[in-house]
Order: structure tokens, then C-alpha cells, then sequence
């Protein structure tokens, strides 16, 4: 009896083990396909065609500026619905989780909408007649409104995991809200935060539906390295396969870091 | 000498609190849930009551009949809470240095760095001194703790249950520890605890907490002689 109750446990773990290694090759299938498809040979070949180096400068242009904006704005949002427990405060938090979950296509028609020529507000926002859709502006604008969440979420959790008593500690050493904040909020939220702008900067960089439907697809003006991948691929299969290496490479670095910092994050955590 | 005079409810907790700490430190003892830090939360101003007056050394801190309510940062009251609530990211010098900034007539940095280091010597920590908590054993802590409450110059001292997190034989050097310290430092201080045994040894005045309100005020031996309920008889039983 208890022979085949061992029997039946190593069978169990065996098909548990075996289900889940199917979606792993799935996973990996892709990935592995476009590297061992793609030789250094076309890679070089494929870096040297005249849409990449635009494409590429102006991903890192617009994914920086984008992360800056999100970062500047997010650090504040994140400490406040961190330190709210309202019904507002989670409203908010829904309400700012929204783009992330619907699809990008969506996203950049709400801007349209919203931010372009004819848009809703366009009549306050620019009474002279211009509008930042189809320029660099709208480029930013889109990566923005998508990968704001990323950070949004990531940085209230990592503020919420402060020690509450530290904080009311520095405020009975007669710190004010603020120096209590960015002496001691912020530092011990550090590892979370950075967590989060890695993956709101790589959402920023794979962006591509919200951008083609407001920015467009102008080469050096809104083609971002993803829509030169798309732009690429009706032409030039070899540079299509060199961008996506390319970008393929940078989110792995990204998942790296960011493991590593939610690791040193989880250790700080224990530790204190 | 703390006044505490406050009522209010938070989430569903009713706290009625009247006490004083004339004569000595004064223990507020109670069983978990019973509205202890609650209690400590609203004094130091992170809750606010809805009624009732908070004096310390004559200087009003809370009063909703004359609607004072003085911010957390300058009521001036020294709070060790249970978990002590060293910053982590810093050393046990750069702690008191903290302290110090809002306090200090020289707040240029070599003048901070040397009143931190007066105090640690002060309370035989000056070897800490470039540890992080995580690198310091909870007695260290405590002490550590207890220094910057105090390098703030505080009107009166609390301490949310100051010996629940050491063991035995640290429980009994810091019971030992504090109880000498308060007297020294004559200053108004108010313990938490749940423990009696801690009760009898840290305080003055003792006073027992029920389910939010204070069911009875007394010495331990005039508690142990006349409970006024059935609940303080079984607490100091």
C-alpha cells in the first residue's frame, strides 16, 4: 500500500512536471527560432540598413523623456494611494491600472480622441489649432499611457512594504511629511522603484498600436524601433530579424535587472 | 506630567482613556486587541480622537473644545514603538544624526555628527556606531532605539511594549536597564505592555486596559488588593 501510494505520488509530480514543460518549449520555441535563424553575419547586415539607427535613436529618446514624465509624476501618485486606504484613493489606483490592461489599439484611438486635432479637449489644450498627434510629442505621449501603470503599481507596493513605524518615528524626531519622504520613504522604496521603471522603460520600448493609431509611422518622426521592425518586414526580412534581436536582447537585460533588484528588495525587507 | 483625557473610535475600537503620570512612569497594560497602541497612536497624533484634551509639562497638544491639535513632528514626544523602527538604510550614527537634524542649534554636519556620537557614548554604544540594524541584536536595538527618542529632547517618553521582542535573558538586563533609566531621566513616560510581570517592574502607576477603556488605576499592590473587576483581579492574579 504504501509502495504504491510513492508510486503514485512520483507519477503525479512526473505529469505535473511534464504539463508544465510544454508551455516552457511553447515559450521558448519563438525565441529560440529568431536567434538561431539570425547569423552575426545578418545581424551586421541588418544593423547597416537606413531605418534601424533612426528608429533605434529615437526609441531611446522618446523611451528616456517618456520615463522621466512617469517617474516624475508616478514617485508622488505612488506615495499618496500607498498612504490612502479611501475609496477614492483605490478608485484612483483602478482607474490608473486601466491602460495597461486594455489593447493598444484601444489606447491610441482613446488619445486620438482625447489629444488629437479633433479631439475632446483639443479646444482648451490648443486653441491655435496644432496638436501633438503624428509628431514626436505623440510618441512620448502613447509610451506614457501605456507603461505608466507598470511603474504606478510597482512603486506603491514597494511603498507600501515601508515599515509604518518608521515613518510615524521620523515624524515624532520632528521630521516634516516631506523630509520624512525622500529620507526615508523613498531610499527604503528604492529597489521596488527602480523594479518598476525597468519594466515601465521595456513597455515603453516595445510599444507599438497605441503608437501607429496617434504618432504614426514617419521615419526619424514617430518610427519608433517596433513599428520599423513591422515597416522592416514587408521589405527586408533580414533587418525585420536584426531589430528584433536587438530588442529581444535589451528586455532580457531588463528581466535581469529586474529580478535582481525585486531580490535585493526582498532581502532588504527580510533583513529589517 | 502627560495628560491624557481622549475618546474616539477607530475602525470598530472604542478607546476611552483618562490618565496622568504623576508620581512616575505609568504602565498601560492590556491583552492583545485591547486598543494599546491604538491608544499611543493618539497621543503622538497619528489618530486622531474626537474628543478630549492631551497635555504634556503644560503645554497643550490636543484639545477639540478649543480645536488644538498640534502636528506629529512638533509635539515633541519620544516613541519607541515594539519593532524600534531603526531606519535600515542607515547606520546607528546616521540615526541619531536624524534625530538631531530638527532639533539641533548647529545643524552643519561634523556639529550632528558629534552631538550622535556625545549621545551613543552617553549610553555605552559608541562601538555600534557604523552598524545597520539588521547587524545589531535586539537589546542593541532597544538601546539604540531609546538613544534617539531621547537625543530629540522630548517632552515624554513612550514605549510600545519595550521588552516583547527579547528573549529571556535580554528581557531581564533591559527590564533592568529601563526601569534605572526612567528614574534618572525624570521624565513623563508612559510603557505599553501586555505582559504584568513587565508592569510590575516598569512602572509607577499601572493602568489596566479593557477592551479600549481603562477599567481600573493603581499601584500593583493596590490593584492585587482591590480589583475593581473580575478582568483586572484576572490580570494581576
Amino acid at each position: 500500500m504504501k509502495a504504491l501510494r510513492s508510486w503514485c505520488n512520483r507519477q503525479g509530480r512526473w505529469l505535473l512536471a511534464s504539463s508544465g514543460a510544454v508551455l516552457v518549449l511553447f515559450l521558448a520555441a519563438p525565441l529560440l527560432g529568431l536567434v538561431l535563424a539570425t547569423s552575426f553575419g545578418d545581424l551586421r547586415a541588418g544593423l547597416q540598413q537606413p531605418l534601424v539607427w533612426p528608429a533605434l535613436r529615437l526609441s531611446l529618446t522618446t523611451t528616456s523623456v517618456s520615463l522621466l514624465v512617469v517617474v516624475t509624476f508616478g514617485i508622488p501618485l505612488s506615495w499618496t494611494l500607498s498612504r490612502s486606504a479611501g475609496r477614492f484613493a483605490r478608485a484612483i489606483e483602478v482607474l490608473v491600472q486601466i491602460p495597461a490592461v486594455i489593447p493598444p489599439a484601444v489606447a491610441g484611438v482613446a488619445l486620438l480622441l482625447a489629444f488629437g486635432r479633433r479631439g475632446c479637449f483639443a479646444r482648451w489644450l490648443y486653441p491655435e489649432g496644432w496638436s501633438p498627434a503624428f509628431t514626436t510629442v505623440a510618441v512620448i505621449m502613447a509610451e506614457v499611457f501605456v507603461s505608466a501603470p507598470f511603474f504606478v503599481q510597482a512603486a506603491t507596493n514597494a511603498f507600501r512594504r515601508v515599515d509604518e513605524n518608521c515613518l510615524v518615528v521620523a515624524r515624532t524626531l520632528g521630521a516634516q511629511p516631506l523630509r520624512v519622504f525622500y529620507r526615508i520613504g523613498l531610499p527604503l522604496a528604492l529597489p521596488g522603484l527602480l523594479a518598476g521603471a525597468a519594466m515601465s522603460w521595456a513597455r515603453s520600448l516595445g510599444e507599438f498600436g497605441a503608437t501607429l493609431m496617434f504618432a504614426g509611422n514617419s521615419s526619424g518622426k514617430t518610427q519608433t524601433l517596433p513599428l520599423a521592425i513591422y515597416t522592416a518586414f514587408e521589405s527586408d526580412l533580414g533587418a525585420a530579424q536584426a531589430l528584433s534581436v536587438v530588442l529581444m536582447v535589451v528586455a532580457f537585460s531588463v528581466l535581469l535587472l529586474v529580478r535582481a533588484l525585486l531580490a535585493r528588495a526582498a532581502g532588504a525587507s527580510l533583513e529589517s | 506630567m502627560l495628560e491624557v483625557n481622549v475618546s474616539g473610535r477607530i475602525g470598530t475600537r472604542l478607546i476611552e482613556a483618562r490618565f496622568d503620570t504623576r508620581g512616575g512612569p505609568l504602565v498601560v497594560v492590556g491583552p492583545n486587541g485591547a486598543g494599546k497602541t491604538t491608544l499611543v497612536l493618539m497621543i503622538l497624533g497619528v489618530r486622531r480622537p474626537s474628543s478630549g484634551r492631551i497635555v504634556v509639562g503644560g503645554a497643550t497638544l490636543f484639545d477639540s473644545a478649543c480645536r488644538v491639535e498640534v502636528p506629529v513632528e512638533q509635539r515633541r514626544l519620544g516613541y519607541v514603538p515594539q519593532d524600534y523602527a531603526l531606519f535600515p538604510h542607515m547606520s546607528v550614527l546616521a540615526n541619531l544624526q536624524f534625530a538631531l537634524e530638527s532639533t539641533a542649534s548647529d545643524p552643519s554636519l561634523p556639529a550632528l555628527r558629534g552631538q550622535a556620537q556625545s549621545i551613543l557614548h552617553d549610553f555605552g554604544l559608541t562601538q555600534l556606531a557604523e552598524r545597520r540594524s539588521s547587524e545589531l541584536s535586539g537589546g542593541e536595538k532597544q538601546r539604540v532605539a531609546l538613544a534617539r527618542a531621547l537625543a530629540v529632547r522630548p517632552r515624554a517618553l513612550l514605549l510600545d511594549e519595550p521588552l516583547s521582542a527579547l528573549d529571556a535573558a535580554a528581557r531581564q538586563e533591559m527590564r533592568s536597564f529601563l526601569t534605572s533609566h526612567l528614574k534618572r531621566l525624570g521624565l513623563p513616560a508612559l510603557v505599553i505592555t501586555h505582559d504584568p510581570a513587565d508592569a510590575c517592574e516598569l512602572g509607577h502607576r499601572i493602568a489596566v486596559l479593557e477592551a479600549g477603556r481603562i477599567a481600573q488605576i493603581g499601584t500593583w499592590a493596590e490593584l492585587r488588593a482591590r480589583p475593581a473587576s473580575p478582568f483586572v483581579e484576572r490580570f494581576v492574579a
